[in-house]
């Protein structure tokens, strides 16, 4: 085979932290790696030896279904070794701090810690205190980047591209670290985002922010081409911010008849997990629209890329550190 | 720079190359055509056409990355940027014969990383290997099938495979 270098870009990050730092370029690069995983759950064996003696430490300190055995199947599809680490059964508990209980993993050979954390801040933390490589998996209201690169990849695998697309992300917006991963890829990969939500749902600073925003949901929504319903996040709602779930429903909510108000060929997206009945119907997110559970096998995909490079960015730290 | 051979050469090796599968794989009805990516699989797909057209059937191709099956992907000596792209192979490869496609046969750990890649996507009944140069010098035990040009190169000296398609000249040169 002649050596050659295949591409002029080179993925330097250690770290994925958030999709703000990052540039389109950089983004698209891993949406372009994930397509070489896409295959994979096709294969009669789903593995490949690109991280084979790698140690990778899934750190959660919230609850997560889809993230966390996604990171999992990811890592165990590219041959590494994974450690689960949970807050209830670990020294944290005692009162070990989270740079600690991380050095102490690191001690024993992890080369990847993948980190989901209740505090805005904590993988960029964890990034600046150990040696491995460091990918937020969701931190407070901050960014959960994988998710906004798993739904950017939907899209584009559906419409093709997302240049001039219009997507509203709809409901919870200002604590929501996937509304805000999601504006950071989706307004670089040129897509226009409108939020949609009642004012008392919507960031502080939405003005600075590259997006339009409506209070009505009826008002654009026949305008949209993707549709991203988030999930009330009743864990995280401090005070009354809408009167009443039947009330935020009725005005929020993706209902059948508010689809048919729809483009026929919208796509319905959902991070998950779903409140049925409240932010979307069970017949929409079982619909024909719904890309939902596409989106969870994209998943797959877009974290295999994400551990892969990351990795090969410590190999190209370790090549500029050479003698 | 030493130009090793030119567009003209490059065809009639393809040609004598296709002669010589048709001789020994022409009769088998599972033979298929995998290239490595990127030359190989252009190498690859020409090889498809002319022998689609010698055998008055459509022989199936694919196409395999093995970057992930590489085996200096930790190896900060050897680091390179390399993308991992697609394996597009749209047929079920078992019990099938697979004619491998190469542009340059070195020191054997491409075509060991390709096997491997092969072997996790089933159990073909054979794997046969043909490359457009084989410039020697192997690290590991392995040898092609159907050679197109033996290269007497030195170590020190690269061999490149230059293809229209992806460098808008048909050359092979020596460096």
């Amino acid at each position: 085979m002649t050596q050659t270098t295949k591409t002029d870009f080179q993925w330097r990050r250690k770290h994925l932290i958030g999709l703000r730092e990052l540039s389109r370029k950089e983004i698209e690069f891993i949406l372009d790696t994930a397509r070489g995983f896409e295959e994979f759950s096709t294969r009669s064996i789903k593995k490949a030896p690109a991280l084979r003696g790698k140690v990778v430490v899934n750190m959660f300190f919230e609850d997560s279904t889809r993230t966390r055995n996604s990171f999992t199947l990811a890592a165990s599809r590219l041959s590494a070794d994974v450690i689960e680490f949970t807050k209830t059964s670990s020294s944290v508990n005692k009162g070990e701090t989270l740079i600690d209980t991380a050095r102490n993993l690191e001690a024993m050979g992890v080369d990847i810690v993948v980190i989901r954390h209740g505090a805005g801040g904590a993988a960029h933390l964890l990034s600046r205190s150990i040696k491995a490589c460091v990918i937020n998996a969701g931190d407070g209201f901050h960014e959960h980047p994988t998710q906004a690169l798993l739904d950017a990849y939907t899209i584009r695998q559906i419409k093709g591209t997302l240049e001039g697309l219009k997507i509203g992300i709809v409901g919870d917006i200002a604590h929501s670290r996937v509304a805000r991963s999601n504006i950071h890829a989706l307004t670089k990969l040129g897509a226009e985002v409108i939020l949609v939500g009642p004012p008392t749902l919507m960031p502080a600073q939405v003005q600075n922010l590259p997006v339009q925003v409506s209070y009505s949901l009826d008002a654009v929504i026949d305008k949209l081409d993707v549709i991203n319903m988030l999930r009330i996040q009743f864990e995280r709602l401090g005070g009354n911010l809408f009167p009443t779930v039947r009330e935020y429903s009725h005005f929020y909510g993706l209902t059948v008849e508010r689809l048919k108000k729809a483009k026929p060929d919208i796509l319905v997206m959902h991070p998950g997990p779903l409140n049925r009945g409240l932010e979307i119907e069970s017949e929409v997110a079982d619909g024909p629209n719904s890309v939902i559970l596409r989106q969870v096998s994209n998943g797959l995909a877009i974290r295999m890329a994400v551990l892969f490079l990351v990795n090969q960015a410590a190999v190209l730290e370790a090549k500029d550190s050479l003698p | 720079m030493k130009v090793l051979l030119n567009e003209t050469q490059i065809n009639e090796i393809l040609d004598a190359l296709s002669q010589d599968i048709i001789s020994d794989l022409g009769t088998d009805n599972n033979l298929v055509i995998i290239g490595i990516r990127s030359r190989g699989e252009i190498l690859a797909q020409r090889l498809q056409n002319r022998l689609s057209e010698r055998l008055g059937k459509e022989i199936p191709r694919g196409t395999l990355d093995i970057t992930l099956y590489r085996d200096d992907i930790h190896d900060p000596q050897k680091a390179v940027s390399s993308q991992v792209r697609t394996t597009e192979i749209p047929f079920d490869i078992h019990q099938t014969t697979i004619l491998l496609v190469d542009d340059v046969l070195h020191t054997g750990r491409s075509v060991r990383a390709a096997m491997d890649a092969l072997t996790d996507l089933g159990r073909p009944k054979a794997i046969r290997l043909a490359v457009l140069i084989d410039r020697g010098i192997r690290e590991l035990p392995i040898r092609a099938d159907y050679i197109g040009f033996r290269a007497e190169v030195s170590p020190q000296e690269r061999v490149r495979v230059l293809l229209k398609e992806t460098d808008q000249i048909e050359q092979v040169i020596v460096e």
